[in-house]
């Protein structure tokens, strides 16, 4: 049984219809990308995912759970850890009680020792910035606190949502080594993408995302000599 | 010409007003800064609370502490249920609504309590020492609920800064939808918010009753200047509003011993109206 | 709902001035009159509400224009026509301060909200301060002129306030009609929705805020004048601060802040519910009328959010809430 599966998901915000009949799985362990162009509906799927958009046809289970309609702070208690688009830090907290609301579950707080100190492993540079405001961070270290504080809640799969976005090309190679090195920890990752190349170069496999349908999909390998990725690189 | 003494008479007073002044800014500024709602009734349920002390102490004979523990609790189940019976229904519509909402819990706290106990005025009478610094006179009974307030307020700190709920709250005061994302369920956030928030107006009310007497529109005296201390300060801004409430209450006091008392809180308003213009975001604010 | 009300007005007009002729009670025509004047003050504080700019301080306004009438008329003998003509300035004034400064920092919302608080509540202070002169929180009684006097705005008659409070309502309709028509109207709808934007298509925000301010607070204080007129005695709570203008608010929200009729309903509504509590309750249980009604009002908020008129025209075009 896949980890997280979703099957004829139609979903939308008012009139419009953002998704029609998506259909995904992620099995434990594994790395994968949702690719696409820009408002193909990539944001709203890890919405509906996340539990933060209800969806209106179609079933979402997570490790055999559904959970479908589940309201975000129960998803989050199964497991799914969201990195949202644009971080969502808390601007005016410090790097420590940014991570510290990460662990806010129950069970996430009883390990919240020994996930802090294995997130300040894995980012030492948020060791070293620990009492620093998160709004004082730069863009990466940004990038770095919003996986950590995803880290902390000890999820089963983490979600992100265009982790490369307003990032500096340096910092975005730096970024993807970082999600290298969490997923080599063992986390399941569902990654949303518009960088397409270097996005295809981390996961296993991957998904095109197109005008809310899925179009394509397969291993990563396969799919980077496919024709979009070249133009996608073109375009850059 | 006035005596130097009574302006330092007053300017001390200020201060010692000012520390129960922020009690209940910081209460109300706490609810807003979570849950983005003005309890326009806040003070009523002040006022709820100092008519139990006075109940309890001057009628029935209760210690004082045991009064002021009772309105502590009253005050902490009286924000539970203005939060369950009034905001939590309103919490999606226009905020013309809410603010209508909660004005008209004022209408009826306010009638109800005039209902039950008549326009009188009550009062707690406690003879405590006062004590004479130079020619300042000190009395015991603002000396102490300064001081308690003071305590409270450290309180308050060390729960919002060192515990997981507090920070959650100014988590949430910030990015209500992002602490969604760490699995907290913001309703149970609101619903300690408004329990603390009303805690604080409970031990506002156990400290003033033995500064004023209460009489039902006591709410609409210290009501209105509550509301502007916050937004002085920054609606939102704890910090900003403690500093506000000095601010306030130094500018009533002297003001109040200069002129009278209702000029005094004629100038502060107009000081404050004046302040939102030069400062709009709140004396605090940023620039830019 | 445009088209439903054509008939309705046309209706109320046609039996509206034959109201005094049937021999009514003194009583109903009291009270008839009391909504009439506060319709038309609803009406003139739903020009900024319908706006955004949620005024809760149109005491001051009220109060204003209550008092310098009356204070005018007992110290110096002038006219109410002149002291409200001097109520209605000075009331401009005020309004034009209190809004440049809102307007150019971009004061809004909550925070819009309590300065007008602020600013109702030094005008109730500020009159209960200067008790020497204007009476403190015992008010003042307006000198009566023994008979009737246009020239002084007494009359011994209500009918003849009846029929002059109609008018001014219908002035007001008007007002409010002319404002919805105008180009105002959709500049402010589109500062209300999105200032910057509208800034940026050449609409003169500041402009457009300023003037409704003005417009309302001097409808208001025009209000004010009337009602003062017309009870002959005015009173710093009954009058400003924030229990009046609260009233006023929750009347318009109640009947329809978007309708031309809504404040019409409301004050209908809750002057009707607010007497016929007094009536029932009586001189035993002091305050629990009050309690009641500001029970209901809460109830009303929470459950019909878009007020009378407002729920009922979702009704008829079975719109989506």
């Amino acid at each position: 049984m896949s980890l997280l599966e979703l099957t004829g998901v139609t979903a939308g915000y008012g009139h419009f219809t953002a998704l029609w009949d998506v259909g995904l799985r992620v099995e434990r362990g594994e790395a994968v990308a949702v690719v696409g162009p820009n408002g193909a509906g990539k944001t709203t799927l890890l919405r509906v995912i996340s539990g933060v958009l209800p969806v209106r046809a179609g079933t979402h289970t997570f490790d055999g759970a559904a959970l479908a309609g589940r309201p975000a702070h129960e998803v989050v208690a199964h497991g799914i850890a969201h990195v949202p688009e644009g971080r969502r830090l808390f601007p005016l907290l410090t790097v420590a009680d940014n991570l510290k609301m990460g662990a806010y579950l129950g069970r996430a707080r009883k390990q919240y020792a020994e996930t802090l100190a294995r997130v300040y492993a894995l980012f030492p540079v948020l060791a070293e910035r620990r009492t620093q405001r998160a709004g004082s961070l730069s863009g990466g270290e940004q990038q770095m606190l919003a996986i950590g504080r995803a880290l902390m809640s000890c999820p089963r799969l983490i979600l992100l949502d265009e982790p490369s976005m307003g990032l500096a090309p340096v910092m975005v190679l730096r970024l993807f080594d970082l999600i290298r090195r969490v997923r080599e920890e063992g986390y399941t990752i569902l990654v949303v993408e518009q960088n397409v190349r270097q996005v295809l170069k981390l996961v296993d496999r991957a998904y095109l995302l197109e005008v809310g349908r899925i179009k394509m999909e397969g291993r990563a390998a396969e799919l980077s000599d496919q024709d979009f990725v070249r133009k996608a690189y073109v375009g850059l | 010409m006035i005596d130097p003494i009574f302006l330092a008479e007053a300017a001390i007073n200020g201060i010692l007003l000012g520390g129960v002044l922020a009690l209940l800014a910081l209460g109300l500024n706490l609810i807003f800064g979570v849950i983005d709602i003005v309890w326009i009734a806040y003070v009523d349920l002040v006022m709820l609370c100092m008519y139990l002390v006075y109940f309890l102490v001057q009628v029935y004979g209760w210690p004082v502490w045991a009064g002021g523990l009772a309105a502590v609790a009253l005050g902490a189940a009286l924000g539970i249920a203005v939060h369950l019976l009034i905001i939590s229904p309103i919490l999606g519509s226009a905020p013309i609504n809410q603010l209508l909402a909660t004005g008209g819990l004022l209408f009826f706290l306010q009638s109800f309590a005039t209902f039950l106990w008549t326009t009188d005025h009550r009062s707690v009478r406690l003879s405590l020492p006062s004590y004479d610094l130079g020619g300042i006179f000190l009395p015991l009974t603002r000396v102490i609920p300064f001081a308690i307030s003071i305590l409270a307020l450290v309180a308050l700190y060390l729960f919002l800064t060192r515990t997981f709920v507090g920070t959650a709250i100014r988590a949430v005061s910030q990015d209500r939808e992002a602490m969604g994302l760490m699995g907290a369920n913001p309703h149970r956030i609101y619903l300690v918010t408004s329990a603390v928030g009303g805690l604080m107006a409970g031990l506002a009310g156990a400290l003033l009753i033995f500064l004023y007497s209460v009489h039902p529109f006591f709410g609409g005296q210290l009501g209105p200047l509550t509301f502007m201390i916050c937004v002085l300060g920054g609606l939102g801004n704890m910090v900003g509003a403690f500093v506000a409430s000095f601010i306030m209450s130094e500018i009533i006091s002297i003001a109040g011993v200069l002129w009278s008392t209702e000029m005094g809180y004629v100038i502060a308003f107009v000081v404050f109206i004046v302040m939102i213009f030069v400062r709009p975001g709140g004396i605090l604010a940023r620039r830019g | 709902m445009r088209r439903a009300l054509v008939p309705v007005l046309a209706a109320l007009l046609a039996l509206a001035p034959l109201v005094p002729m049937a021999g009514m009670k003194q009583y109903v025509l009291h009270v008839m009159i009391q909504i009439l004047i506060w319709s038309f003050i609803g009406g003139a504080w739903s020009l900024m509400g319908r706006f955004g700019l949620v005024s809760l301080g149109h005491g001051a306004f009220l109060g204003l224009g209550a008092y310098a009438t009356v204070l005018l008329w007992n110290f110096w003998a002038w006219s109410p026509w002149l002291g409200g003509g001097v109520a209605v300035v000075l009331t401009g004034i005020l309004a034009a301060v209190v809004a440049y400064p809102c307007s150019r920092f971009q004061v809004v919302g909550h925070y819009f909200g309590l300065v007008t608080l602020a600013v109702g509540e030094v005008i109730r202070l500020l009159i209960i301060a200067e008790r020497d002169w204007t009476g403190g929180s015992l008010g003042v009684s307006l000198k009566p002129v023994g008979g009737d006097s246009l020239w002084a705005l007494q009359f011994a008659d209500k009918r003849v306030f009846y029929y002059g409070a109609l008018a001014l309502w219908l002035a007001g309709l008007w007002v409010w009609h002319r404002v919805d028509r105008s180009m105002a109207r959709s500049a402010m709808e589109a500062i209300g929705e999105d200032e910057t934007a509208a800034a940026s298509v050449g609409i003169h925000v500041t402009r457009f805020k300023i003037a409704i301010t003005v417009l309302s607070a001097a409808l208001t204080a025009v209000g004010g004048v009337a009602y003062a007129q017309y009870i002959a005695y005015v009173n710093p709570d009954t009058l400003a601060g924030i229990g009046v203008s609260l009233r006023i608010v929750f009347a318009v929200v109640l009947g329809g802040m978007y309708s031309l009729l809504g404040p019409a309903v409301g004050a209908a509504l809750t002057i009707a519910l607010s007497e016929w509590l007094r009536i029932a309750f009586g001189l035993k249980l002091i305050g629990m009328a009050e309690t009641i009604y500001g029970f209901l009002l809460v109830v009303f908020i929470i459950f019909l959010p878009a007020g009378i008129v407002g729920s009922a025209g979702g009704l008829f075009r079975g719109a989506p809430r």
